[in-house]
């Protein structure tokens, strides 16, 4: 059995564990990558459109090129990359972790670190999870699994099409399949209005006339082999109005109902989940509850952008990098999510420290107002042009914002929009 | 070419076709097991509860009792020769009024006359410290320590590998449609035309054994399919119980059961509504409303945001409830197992045995075979490995170290061993191997699989199927034009 220690292991070679790799390995500590599938990227290589890096590199790149970027970083970088291989158990033993890895290539792995870094991502949500009525045929798929068929394996699932969702990877399947050939008969979504990326919803359903369902439910799964029919009922005030209902004839159906961090891991080690982000929760540097368990990227909350995760994963690697020079905690407070907002991550800071906030909201508006403060002192005020809960929300609070407090003023922060 | 002769064709390989099977294969005889579906247990067994029943529910006076009771006996012993899952974590039953303690009572003389081992009535305190994830309104109930869950299809697999181990023959894709007696031999034609010739039958049809019975122009019955839906939740679901809970029966069903399953995750379920249709596998969302309303009254932390997937089954129900395991009156040497509906899971082996008396009261000549050997090794899981232990299984077979399936931890080495016990469809490997059986429900493995299929198999991924017939996975290639899905 191979045994190896490093200052610190990355878990998950996507956009995430990439950018933490590099930057921790930037300082001088000993970084392992690992990931599961033969090559680096994570779900970016099978995400063929562009609008990647926009922030990130200021030009605007496929999914494979962005990752590529990060990847060629990697060279040169000292980050010993495990590729095929994965992390099957997490253990925490005085303060030492230790990762236990299945491989194909190296067989059993034991390595050892100070630090962990969770990037393991997400998981879409399927059928089963949204309660779909009806009967259980061939054709019914993920919009990632079958982004991946198409894009990696050169498959096509099916021909007449219905999603069900419009979150982003739905938005660009709906695209795609038509490319491909197929038909995109309807996209159905049970809010009143897209759970995607405006860009998104204009350059894949506008530009292809593919009619756009708000406030619509599949309500039904008709055949017995394979996908025949679906119904679908329109909601007033969420409620179904079945006299309504109409039937659309298909072959196949997508699920784009959004993505669940993957945290079956984090928890083997003992981390906390959010029920919010069902991601962990994290301190000001990103530390989750475990002393020296960091995490960042989509296993900490489903991010709209990659070139957000990327930064992020950054910042938290800043932060491994201190804890591995001082290993001391600062004293902090925490953030609070208040009015219209379902969640903030981290979940605490350091007075006196700048912050750098993700937040999404549970309302759609233009003009709204974003606040943060304590509970009698109001640290920031910020007008936001439009808001909506597909669209993650990002917030520098400064050290000029936090001089507004003084020292025995610091305590805990709530951010409302309104 | 001359066919067979088989001396017997068992109709249908669910569990009760296959324990059957498995009984009839310590004999020297020629038995064939014919099955209309892609895989074996694809019918009424694939969605059966898992339950492995006390033997309480039933009236003493019951051929279902006396076979409930013989056949969860057997358990214990089938497990170590043939290694399927399968716990004995007790069953409850929750009493939630004097009423239902009332009913409680009747149930445990019913048990103790079916003797039951070691059943006991029990107090609020006692059945809330058994099982502290039920509802504190609780106020008391029946514990039945024998009763247990299994995975049935895996249980099915593993009769059916070890009755071929020992010389049964197994048709797939089999659709019995005709049948000619002629001379004392039965010549059964399928939907396409196969031939098979056995001098006697069982109709082990299940859900269709009313039709099979018609065609051999036997008994005239009617099988009313009663649909049971089924939601299951995640693996450490908030609401997981150490046993098996069950409510206090109402007429004709044991109602909604909370069960923690063999392999961790959870189920809630069944309904049972009769129906018309042999082929209404359609789960409703008021079902879904009503079973879970149900299942929460009993142990509340359950949560409707855990369900990973949902299905429904069909028992092969007849009118007065109990099995029909008889020779036929009309049709001379052949045999009837229909009608078996719950607890036929928890009788099937006990029906296998029966069976096989039947067989010998109508004259069949059974003759222990010399080297039979029921016993099938173990087959390694890397997810039933201690981490050092996976080291040596991993040198041994590298494949052992390619996790495939990350919800449910599934290696490419065993997925490659279904493939090699004849299961060639997702659903086959799934319910073989438990790949795309966790919380992402094949999202991340299903393509993997594929490629492992086309690999292993030489089928293009155009033949694939999800679960045999018509259920093709892919439409066509890229690049390539369009490859119309044969039909």
């Amino acid at each position: 059995m191979i045994e190896k220690k490093y200052h610190s292991i990355v878990i998950g070679g996507g956009a995430a564990g990439l950018s933490a790799a590099y930057e921790i390995s930037k300082s001088g500590f000993s970084v392992a990558l690992i990931e599961r599938e033969e090559s680096l990227g994570g779900i970016l290589m099978q995400c063929i459109h562009n609008g990647f890096g926009l922030q990130e590199y200021k030009e605007e790149l496929t999914g494979p090129e962005y990752a590529e970027r990060a990847i060629a970083k990697m060279a040169g970088s000292g980050v010993e990359i495990i590729t095929s291989t994965t992390v099957s158990d997490l253990i925490d033993e005085n303060g030492t972790k230790t990762a236990h890895c299945y491989s194909a290539v190296h067989g059993a792995l034991k390595l050892g670190a100070d630090t962990i870094v969770l990037a393991m991502g997400c998981r879409e949500r399927n059928r089963g999870n949204i309660g779909t009525a009806g009967t259980r045929p061939a054709g019914i798929f993920t919009a990632g699994s079958a982004q991946r068929l198409i894009n990696i394996e050169g498959f096509i699932p099916g021909k007449r099409v219905v999603i069900i969702g419009s979150g982003d990877i739905g938005l660009i399947m709906a695209r795609r399949m038509t490319w491909v050939g197929a038909k995109v008969l309807a996209v159905v979504e049970i809010l009143p209005y897209a759970s995607g990326l405006t860009r998104n919803i204009t350059q894949c359903l506008n530009d292809f006339n593919i009619p756009l369902y708000t406030s619509h439910i599949v309500s039904r799964i008709y055949g017995h082999d394979r996908v025949e029919k679906v119904d679908i009922t329109p909601l007033v005030d969420g409620a179904p109005q079945d006299e309504d209902t109409f039937s659309i004839e298909c072959d196949t159906i997508l699920l784009s109902v959004g993505l669940i961090p993957e945290n079956e891991l984090s928890c083997k080690i003992g981390v906390e989940i959010n029920q919010d982000t069902k991601g962990p929760y994290v301190h000001s540097n990103y530390m989750t509850n475990v002393k020296g368990v960091f995490a960042c990227g989509n296993v900490l909350h489903v991010h709209d952008i990659v070139d957000f995760v990327t930064e992020e994963a950054r910042r938290c690697a800043v932060n491994v990098v201190d804890y591995l020079r001082r290993k001391i905690l600062p004293t902090e407070f925490r953030i609070q999510p208040g009015a219209n907002v379902i969640y903030l991550v981290p979940n605490h800071y350091v007075p006196g420290e700048e912050i750098n906030l993700y937040l999404r909201t549970f309302i759609v508006k233009n003009n709204a107002q974003l606040i943060v403060e304590t509970s009698d002192k109001v640290v920031l005020e910020k007008k936001l042009l439009h808001v909506r809960p597909s669209e993650m929300i990002k917030v520098r609070i400064g050290e000029k914002d936090l001089a507004r407090l003084s020292a025995d003023e610091f305590k805990d922060l709530k951010v409302s929009i309104v | 070419m001359a066919e067979t002769l088989f001396d017997l064709a068992i109709i249908g390989a669910g569990v009760t076709g296959s324990s059957i099977a498995y009984q009839l294969s310590a004999y020297d005889t020629k038995v064939v097991v014919l099955e209309k579906m892609e895989d074996i247990s694809f019918g009424v067994t694939k969605a059966n509860s898992g339950i492995i029943h006390a033997g309480f529910h039933h009236k003493p006076d019951s051929l279902k009792a006396h076979l409930e009771i013989q056949g969860n006996l057997m358990y214990d012993e089938l497990k170590q020769t043939l290694d399927f899952p399968f716990k004995r974590v007790g069953i409850l039953v929750a009493a939630f009024n004097y009423e239902e303690m009332k009913m409680v009572e009747k149930l445990y003389h019913q048990g103790v006359e079916n003797n039951v081992p070691r059943i006991e009535i029990v107090s609020r305190e006692r059945i809330l410290d058994l099982e502290p994830k039920l509802s504190q309104d609780v106020v008391g109930g029946l514990y039945a320590p024998t009763g247990g869950i299994i995975e049935p299809y895996r249980f099915v697999f593993a009769l059916m590998e070890s009755a071929l181990k020992n010389g049964v023959e197994l048709r797939r894709n089999f659709m019995v449609s005709q049948c000619k007696q002629k001379d004392g031999v039965f010549t059964i034609l399928s939907a396409d035309n196969q031939a098979v010739r056995a001098r006697r039958v069982v109709n082990a049809a299940g859900l269709y054994s009313d039709e099979v019975s018609r065609i051999f122009k036997a008994e005239e019955f009617q099988i009313i399919p009663r649909k049971g839906e089924e939601y299951l939740l995640e693996r450490n679901a908030s609401g997981f119980p150490r046993h098996v809970i069950f409510p206090v029966p109402v007429k004709n069903s044991k109602g909604v059961l909370v069960i923690p399953t063999v392999e961790g995750t959870m189920m809630i379920g069944p309904t049972a509504e009769e129906i018309d249709d042999k082929e209404d596998f359609s789960t409703t969302r008021d079902n879904l409303e009503r079973v879970f309303t149900l299942a929460m009254k009993m142990v509340p932390m359950i949560s409707k945001k855990e369900i990973i997937t949902s299905f429904a089954g069909l028992r092969p129900a007849m009118k007065g409830n109990d099995f029909l395991i008889k020779i036929s009156d009309k049709t001379p040497h052949f045999i009837q197992a229909a009608a078996i509906q719950s607890p036929g899971l928890t009788a099937a082996p006990a029906i296998g045995l029966y069976v096989l008396d039947l067989l010998k009261q109508d004259g069949m000549e059974l003759v222990k075979k010399i080297d039979h050997d029921p016993k099938l090794e173990k087959k390694p899981m890397i997810r039933e490995f201690d981490f050092s232990d996976a080291d040596k299984l991993i040198s041994d077979d590298r494949r052992y170290g390619n996790i495939v399936c990350r919800c449910e931890n599934v290696s490419e080495a065993e997925i490659i061993e279904a493939i090699k016990n004849g299961h060639h469809t997702l659903d086959g490997i799934k319910f073989y191997t438990r790949a795309g059986m966790g919380r992402c429900q094949g999202g991340f493995c299903a393509y993997k699989i594929i490629k492992i299929l086309m690999r292993e198999t030489g089928k293009s991924a155009y033949q694939l199927t999800k679960r045999g017939g018509n259920s093709f996975l892919l439409s066509h290639q890229l690049g390539e034009g369009k490859v119309d899905t044969p039909s």
